[in-house]
């Protein structure tokens, strides 16, 4: 007969509209400023670049060797390589990023600067309120700002920075034996640029 | 404080008001005031479905809807109207500025006229023409006009299909409106719309004299609502605003203050014909029950308004949209038939002898022709899966 389906579905949503006053789990958004979703573990947003040890600038992963603003497709990133070389956190000599800027507003969180990265000097943040009143200076962030520390990496994607210290830890331990092992006396500043050009290719 | 001051406190209150006017001014004076309260109070109305109708339609959907703005989300409607005026009003270079400006205004002006003859409560009708019902719905068919002139006016393809199927739509609608509200003035023999809810006072054992507790008047009822939801271009009919196929239909060219004209304008147009229903079926103002006679009567006219734009929101919130030949089917292949039988069972009700036998006759006369009509409608329709040829 014409009207029964009209019928049932206007109970159905009366069940709907009165349901959501009684029961709480069929309202299933969240009051987001108030209340907070978990987190995903895989949740990425802007890059970020890594240092270690305590201070920011000193300690920075990143040696400017260009790939990722090469490689980024919107062209976000601006670096500028410095004239000289500073130790970075293992003391090791290295060139480091006089400027390095991204303009997350052009960013499309692509993550293919991390996937390049050598040296896993950046990676993705997960931070997402960003809003600001300023579209020039706000958004064009400086090493500065962009610099986080890896126990804060380890915080966010504690699985993800986990392997990647594993790994560069690795890595150090197959570079560090080389000059203590054989230890030959005349040639005491050979290993020590092939670790570095070793490392920066 | 007696139950009939307070019943007609607002006429008492613009008699005052009256008494100091000079007496040159008075016909004009008292215009004013049976006025302004309308236009203050169905606008507030307005303000108040929109947040219900969001916060209704959320539950359906087990969402919360608008709590943000004020307790509860109820001062939603007012950061709209701010959001509305401050918007950048926008016209077409190609536009008829003249029509394209006129129209939303001619909107409004057509819901605010039919409230003239709404009778609110006892005694509260700014005009009580003798003809009311006809003026009711020759203004009715006004918004049609300012429709196709803001189809038309602003230049685009959109719009102008909106206000074709908008025009189609509410011209076919309104031959079983017109038709469902005839039965009640055959019952009632009177035009006024102050008469036809006097005619429906009184009470048998508790009872009021509805005209909807009538099979004639109950049949009439359900179909000057289904025509009622479609004149107002509400959903299921919301063809010619079909959000997912042409974008806002008519007043897609319409921005900032304009645009809520035109929701006004709409929301009005839906509160005047419900006004109206009550009016016809319902017994106006009257309450529905003999004891309940001391609360004051324009609050039992808002109490059942309310009522009926709840179940507007209720049938929004579940009927899809019907396609075109779906929707003039209805007016034409069911509506109109019907209707017209409705017009024979209430003839036959008035001429058969008060009993039992004339409500077997006239329910048998409702019911077998629904059921037979809507089985012919159904034949050779079979539902089935849709098979697609070439999207999979």
């Amino acid at each position: 007969m014409v009207g029964v389906g009209i019928l049932k579905g206007l109970t159905e949503t009366a069940r709907n509209f009165l349901g959501s006053f009684v029961r709480k789990d069929r309202l299933t958004t969240i009051q987001f400023p108030e209340e907070r979703a978990p987190r995903i573990e895989a949740t990425r947003n802007f890059p970020f670049l890594v240092y270690d040890g305590e201070d920011a600038m000193a300690g920075l992963r990143c040696v400017s060797c260009f790939i990722c603003e090469k490689e980024c497709p919107p062209k976000c990133i601006l670096i500028d390589k410095s004239t000289d070389k500073k130790p970075d956190a293992t003391g090791k000599l290295q060139f480091y990023p006089a400027q390095f800027q991204i303009d997350i507003s052009v960013c499309m969180s692509c993550q293919i600067c991390v996937e390049v990265c050598p040296f896993d000097a950046i990676k993705m943040d997960t931070t997402f309120e960003l809003s600001t009143q300023d579209r020039f200076d706000d958004l064009l962030w400086p090493k500065q700002r962009l610099a986080k520390s890896n126990e804060y990496y380890h915080q966010i994607h504690p699985t993800e920075a986990a392997a990647v210290d594993a790994e560069l830890a690795a890595a150090r331990a197959k570079a560090a034996p080389k000059p203590a092992a054989p230890a030959p006396a005349p040639t005491p500043p050979a290993p020590a640029t092939d670790a570095v050009k070793g490392s920066s290719t | 404080m007696t139950p009939e001051t307070l019943d007609q406190i607002f006429v008492t209150t613009k008699h005052l008001l009256l008494g100091y006017v000079p007496v040159a001014l008075e016909p004009i004076a008292s215009a004013i005031l049976s006025v302004v309260p309308v236009l203050l109070a169905f606008p507030l109305l307005f303000a108040i479905t929109t947040v219900l109708e969001r916060k209704g339609l959320g539950r359906i959907q087990n969402r919360y809807g608008p709590n943000r703005v004020g307790p509860a989300g109820f001062l939603q409607p007012m950061a709209d109207g701010i959001k509305s005026l401050t918007k950048e009003d926008v016209i077409p270079r190609d536009a008829d500025h003249l029509v394209h400006f006129l129209a939303p205004v001619v909107m409004v002006l057509a819901a605010f006229l039919a409230y003239a003859v709404l009778p609110i409560g006892r005694n509260m009708v700014i005009t009580d023409l003798n003809a009311g019902v006809l003026f009711f719905f020759a203004i009715g068919s006004m918004v049609e006009l300012a429709v196709f002139m803001a189809g038309w006016s602003s230049r685009s393809k959109y719009s102008l299909l909106g206000a074709m199927r908008a025009v189609a739509q509410m011209i076919s609608y309104e031959v079983p409106l017109v038709l469902a509200a005839i039965v009640i003035i055959m019952a009632s023999g009177s035009l006024s719309t102050v008469g036809i809810v006097e005619a429906q006072s009184g009470f048998t054992f508790g009872l009021p004299h509805w005209y909807v507790f009538t099979p004639w008047g109950f049949a009439g009822f359900i179909l000057f609502m289904i025509a009622a939801t479609a004149e107002s271009n509400r959903s299921p009919f919301d063809l010619p605003e079909g959000e997912s196929e042409i974008i806002a239909g008519y007043y897609i060219e319409y921005s900032g203050f304009k645009f809520a004209l035109f929701f006004l304008g709409e929301y009005l147009g839906m509160f005047a014909t419900s006004g109206m229903a009550i009016t016809l079926f319902l017994g106006g103002w009257g309450a529905p029950f003999g004891g309940l006679s001391w609360v004051p009567s324009y609050l039992w006219f808002f109490a059942k308004l309310l009522v009926i734009i709840c179940c507007f929101i209720w049938v929004r919130g579940t009927l899809p949209r019907l396609r075109m030949d779906q929707l003039m089917g209805l007016a034409w292949k069911f509506m109109l038939p019907m209707t017209l039988l409705n017009l024979i069972t209430a003839g036959v009700w008035h001429f058969m002898p008060a009993g039992i036998l004339r409500w077997i006759v006239c329910t048998l006369m409702v019911v077998v022709p629904f059921l037979l009509t809507s089985r012919s409608l159904k034949q050779g329709k079979t539902l089935q899966v849709r098979t697609y040829r070439y999207a999979e």
